[in-house]
């Protein structure tokens, strides 16, 4: 049986975590551990990078691992550089929705094209959270934010479906209502040998709420009645790729191994 | 495999050689001329010697794939021109504030923006020093032959490990692309990496201000970040003490260090009235100066750091005792200027050639005239 007190002495190196109540961060927190815990890969194998902002947090400095708390948007290169230097390394890159598609979204299709065998875990609460709730590339058309008091004159990213697109090996998108599911998809990408891609919709009840007008149980039975394995577009969740092909670090180390013969 | 013995090549290419034969087995980089020739012969040369080479979408992430290969323990590098220099300088402040060695290579072109992407300059001289934000410290070499591209880059991977900073390689064009003899020597003076077995070792400062370094996947548990952090690696942005202290240090196991780090060349100093200083490509031109106006008898001096950054702030000082007159000779309107009027306040001229071509002896013993009369 895993207790929360299993999780937090093997896992986590601080509590309380600095997270607003209601915000989902620390469900994937939870998450991310127990899908470790499972799969029995060794601490000391994994290695965590995040970018900046609130679900940076998640893993510097709560998550017990060897941890890389890096600038705005570069996380994902960052770990590119790690993952290829040393592949026996299990990279996984929790980042949010700006840092993900704003700042960093040319390394997020660029390091799905690549295959590179990380796992992103994007945490999508549709909004700029930690700078004080701006418009972000996930923010819906006409909703207003701090800076869009007029209303958004843009339009929001479908974050998975550019991945997709882009080539991962693995997308899957879930809410934090669902972790079950959400476990068993980090436990999936993890072993995965190409690139992973996991988005999670996350309540952000202190901005994001304002904006939906809704308090932070009430986001969550959004999450449940809305969003489902059978809805259109952004509201679909589920595994939408799951294939084998050729992963970075290791056709570079073939490189390596090929040029020293 | 690179063998020791003689080469006739460009500069880009003894850069290379230097890289590999001081230990760099990760280079990512984005082509940019006129520092392409740099990541073509890594691409080659690297896989050859069991390194990793990646192409990247731009420069900003390639800065950031050096410095998260360097946390597994490998020495790392990239290599562009002031545009792509300018798009890393965010990172260039990671790697100080995270004490990442890594080690950069600026091979200068004439700017602002896309300039004038196949000539020489020296306009990145400011940005190579304090291009990102906040106080931080760099240390920045100055190559100005092709036997100094490949000396010069394994001093800057040397330093870079020595110190855990950032090194800069500050080239130009004309160094770049010119074509010289170059001795690969039997032996390569390698620094290797002061690893932390502990993770106490990693808080642990020596005289040197410098603690040693964790390496991913070694159980250490390391909690790496940008942001203000106490000595074992946790994050504190609200404490005074701490952001001080940290800054400080930062600073001053480079300043403190300086007289060990700074690296120069000088030539007729001894009795020297006038004295020219410069760096890099106009440095050539500027000895052959100072070589003609001893054969008409003038007493001219020749001075040329190869460390830019820290400056060899002593030996200017002793030199301002006896000099009168200084001429600077640099391919930017303010490059070195300022350092250089703080070591001889009120004795510098300055000879600025920024029209893409290196200066000519005729041209600086010309200016010469000035500064004599």
């Amino acid at each position: 049986m895993i207790t929360a007190n299993y999780i937090k002495k093997n896992y986590i190196r601080s509590l309380p975590t600095a997270f607003c109540p209601g915000c989902g961060n620390g469900q994937i927190l939870n998450a991310i551990t127990r899908a470790i815990d499972e799969l029995k890969i060794p601490k000391n194998e994994i290695v965590a990078v995040s970018g900046i902002g609130c679900s940076a947090w998640i893993t510097s400095p709560y998550l017990r691992v060897d941890s890389l708390h890096t600038t705005h948007g570069r996380p994902i290169a960052f770990a590119t550089g790690i993952k290829v230097a040393n592949p026996k390394l299990k990279v996984i890159v929790v980042s949010g929705d700006g840092d993900c598609t704003a700042i960093g979204g040319n390394h997020l299709i660029h390091a799905a094209r690549s295959n590179v065998g990380i796992t992103v875990i994007m945490v999508n609460n549709g909004i700029y959270a930690m700078t004080g709730g701006q418009v972000a590339p996930t923010t819906e058309h006409d909703y207003k934010t701090v800076t869009t008091p007029y209303g958004n004159p843009s339009f929001a990213f479908n974050a998975s479906e550019i991945v997709k697109a882009a080539g991962a090996s693995y997308v899957a998108r879930w809410t934090t209502w669902h972790l079950p599911n959400l476990i068993n998809s980090i436990k999936k990408a993890m072993n995965k040998k190409g690139f992973s891609f996991i988005e999670v919709l996350s309540p952000c009840p202190t901005y994001e709420g304002r904006v939906l007008g809704m308090d932070h149980i009430e986001m969550l039975h959004w999450y449940r009645e809305k969003f489902s394995t059978n809805a259109e577009g952004f509201y679909r969740i589920g595994e939408f790729v799951d294939i084998e092909k050729p992963e970075l670090s290791e056709e570079i180390e073939r490189i390596v191994r090929e040029a020293m013969e | 495999m690179i063998k020791p013995g003689k080469y006739f090549v460009e500069g880009d290419l003894a850069c290379a050689y230097g890289a590999v034969l001081a230990g760099c087995r990760f280079f990512a980089g984005y082509p940019i001329t006129p520092a392409s020739e740099i990541t073509q012969a890594m691409a080659e040369l690297l896989p050859k010697h069991g390194g990793k080479f990646l192409q990247m979408e731009d420069e900003i992430a390639s800065i950031s794939a050096i410095i998260g290969a360097s946390w597994t323990g490998l020495k790392a590098m990239s290599a562009t021109s002031g545009p792509g220099f300018s798009l890393m300088q965010e990172n260039v402040g990671y790697a100080a504030m995270t004490e990442t060695p890594v080690v950069i290579v600026d091979v200068q072109r004439a700017g602002p923006a896309t300039g004038q992407a196949t000539k020489p300059a020296q306009g990145d001289v400011m940005q190579s020093r304090f291009g990102s934000n906040g106080d931080y410290e760099t240390i920045v070499l100055s190559p100005n032959s092709v036997q100094e591209m490949f000396d010069l880059t394994v001093k800057a991977f040397n330093l870079s490990e020595t110190y855990r900073v950032p090194v800069i390689l500050l080239s130009d064009a004309e160094v770049g692309h010119m074509m010289e003899n170059l001795v690969v020597p039997e032996n390569v003076e390698v620094v290797q990496r002061r690893s932390a077995l502990k993770r106490d070792e990693t808080m642990v400062y020596g005289e040197s201000l410098v603690p040693s370094m964790g390496t991913f996947g070694n159980g250490l548990e390391l909690l790496v970040t940008g942001s203000t952090h106490k000595p074992d690696g946790t994050r504190d942005t609200g404490s005074p003490e701490v952001q001080e202290t940290l800054v400080k240090r930062l600073h001053d196991k480079i300043y403190r260090n300086a007289e060990k780090i700074i690296d120069f060349e000088e030539m007729f100093t001894e009795d020297a009235e006038f004295l020219i200083i410069s760096y890099g490509a106009s440095s050539r031109p500027s000895k052959g100066a100072v070589i003609e106006l001893r054969k008409k008898g003038i007493k001219a001096g020749y001075f040329r750091p190869r460390v830019l950054w820290p400056a060899p702030e002593e030996r200017m000082s002793e030199l301002n005792k006896k000099i009168k007159k200084v001429l600077l000779v640099e391919m930017s309107l303010r490059g070195y200027l300022l350092e250089i009027e703080k070591m001889f306040p009120d004795k510098v001229i300055h000879f600025s050639k920024v029209d893409g071509v290196v200066p000519t002896v005729e041209q600086i013993v010309k200016k010469m005239g000035e500064v004599i009369k």
